[in-house]
């Protein structure tokens, strides 16, 4: 129960805060309607109308990984600069129990980028969004979000020796935009990259949100990305156990 | 005079390497020699499945946008760098004619981007397997220079725009999304509507990448020197626009006390 509140009261308190930061709300926002604004004329010009809602999909799952990528792995590094690391690692919650949902919470905010994507693609464009499976569309659009969240808690514990890891963060878009997929099928890609593509959470979310918008099987990618969510969470934690006990047997958390 | 060309020249570089944040390896290098090179590859693969364009007109494109990073955020920084280490005051309170304290900051960004967007498009290039014939090297080597002046000089209203708005990361952000939409990079502009296409014609880097993808397919720089007057034209109005505005909210920051609201 106590874990719970920790993960609940911890998601709602930095989705409160991300939600108010004007950087993040606004290249967050942005950035989906440029791609999907991009992707659009560039699939009507190709004569591709019928991608239009692929394109608006996954311009708002890029979205959303861009929050992660951006704001997740830089996460550490904001609590180093706030002065609130060593309190929180040395308060008696796991240290993981405080990231997992810091990390969830700022991937949340990818929520805007949805929302805006979709509304934006429906009233300039007239792209329409079907919804075959509503439920399936929900939940959907829940664990991608949590999945991709905790991809970037994963990352971050890569990163977390580097003072740079949000800017190592930040160049990771691309690349995982464009191996999962998220604004043209991974089949154009060249096929020793798939294998990287199907261990990447955004690849089945985006096909989740795909099947449950426009008709499918959606529940197969839906518990394929919260498998990967499981295993990137049992990595990142690993990875944070490590860290934490080199940073305090040579007194380097705050890398200064 | 020497004091000026000081200003201009030290002064430039010093701002520079203090207030540019990706001078270290750990940021330089996946923020303005990867990054670029994912993006080139990301819009490539789209038109590729789009079935639009070649690999060429993707690269073109989006390795001369690109210098849009370093000349809009760095000259944002300069600005923005300054206000974040209490300098700004000191540095518009001193004597030092505006004209080199303000261009002279900007030559090295201008340089930087041109290196940023040269160095995607030969990287890009070897990657997507495009070919540029040899005798195109020099020109679009040019042509990235201008392109690069060009931006700068958006960059120079970007950095005036920091003198009243404390969030210049989000508003270079957009600067770059407008540019990517809009100046021919991934749309061909008679794909798009055409106030957008006309829209284009007063931004930086369209006729820069509609002058590289002529050289590219075998024109000389004497073939499209129309192109390149426009973009130089282009960039000058933007310069100049931002000089004043640049002289324009430093009086007014100094009547209303705002120039260190951060």
């Amino acid at each position: 129960m106590r874990v719970l509140r920790v993960l609940g009261i911890g998601w709602l308190l930095h989705f409160k805060i991300i939600s108010r930061s004007p950087f993040a709300m606004g290249v967050g926002v942005t950035w989906p309607i440029v791609n999907a604004t991009i992707a659009y004329f560039m699939y009507r010009a190709g004569g591709h109308p019928q991608t239009l809602l692929y394109a608006s999909l996954g311009s708002a799952v890029a979205g959303i990984w861009s929050m992660a990528a951006i704001d997740v792995t830089g996460a550490i590094q904001r609590q180093r600069w706030w002065g609130t690391l060593e309190l929180l690692v040395g308060a008696p919650v796991p240290f993981a129990l405080i990231l997992l949902p810091m990390a969830i919470a700022i991937a949340s905010a990818g929520i805007y980028a949805l929302a805006t994507t979709l509304v934006w693609g429906r009233l300039v464009y007239g792209i329409p969004l079907p919804l075959e499976h509503p439920l399936a569309f929900v939940v959907a659009v829940a664990v991608t979000i949590a999945s991709l969240g905790v991809l970037g808690f994963a990352l971050s514990m890569v990163l977390m020796r580097f003072r740079t890891a949000g800017w190592i963060g930040n160049s990771l878009e691309y690349p995982v935009w464009i191996v999962s997929g998220l604004l043209f099928p991974i089949a154009v890609l060249p096929a020793w990259s798939h294998p990287i593509s199907w261990a990447l959470a955004p690849t089945w979310g985006m096909r989740a949100l795909l099947h449950s918008a426009l008709g499918g099987h959606p529940w197969r990618e839906v518990g394929l990305c919260a498998g990967l969510a499981v295993v990137y969470a049992a990595l990142g934690v690993a990875l944070l156990e490590r860290f934490l006990d080199a940073a305090r047997e040579r007194a380097t958390l705050s890398l200064t | 005079m020497i004091v000026a060309a000081r200003i201009f020249v030290v002064g430039g570089l010093t701002s520079f390497r203090a207030l540019f944040y990706w001078l270290t390896p750990w940021i330089y290098v996946p923020t303005m020699l990867v990054a670029p090179i994912f993006q080139i590859l990301l819009f490539a693969y789209i038109g590729r499945s789009a079935g639009l364009e070649s690999d060429e007109f993707y690269l073109i494109g989006n390795a001369l946008q690109y210098a849009a990073v370093p000349c809009l955020f760095a000259m944002a920084q300069m600005v923005g760098g300054e206000r974040y280490q209490n300098t700004l005051s000191a540095i518009l309170v001193s004597p030092a004619p505006r004209i080199p304290l303000f261009f002279g900051r900007s030559l090295p960004v201008l340089l930087n981007g041109a290196f940023v967007a040269a160095f995607s498009l030969l990287v890009g290039a070897l990657v997507l397997g495009v070919h540029l014939p040899a005798s195109s090297l020099a020109p679009l080597g040019v042509v990235v220079l201008i392109a690069a002046f060009s931006c700068t000089g958006l960059g120079l209203i970007n950095a005036a725009a920091s003198l009243r708005i404390r969030e210049n990361a989000v508003l270079s952000n957009v600067i770059f999304g407008f540019l990517l939409i809009f100046t021919g990079a991934n749309v061909p502009l008679d794909a798009l509507p055409s106030w957008m296409s006309t829209a284009a014609q007063g931004m930086p880097f369209t006729h820069a990448i509609k002058a590289a993808r002529q050289l590219a397919a075998g024109a000389n720089l004497g073939d499209v020197h129309r192109l390149l007057g426009a973009e130089l034209l282009v960039g000058a109005i933007y310069g100049v626009a931002g000089y004043a505005l640049l002289r324009w909210f430093e009086v007014q920051s100094r009547r209303y006390a705002t120039l260190e609201r951060s």
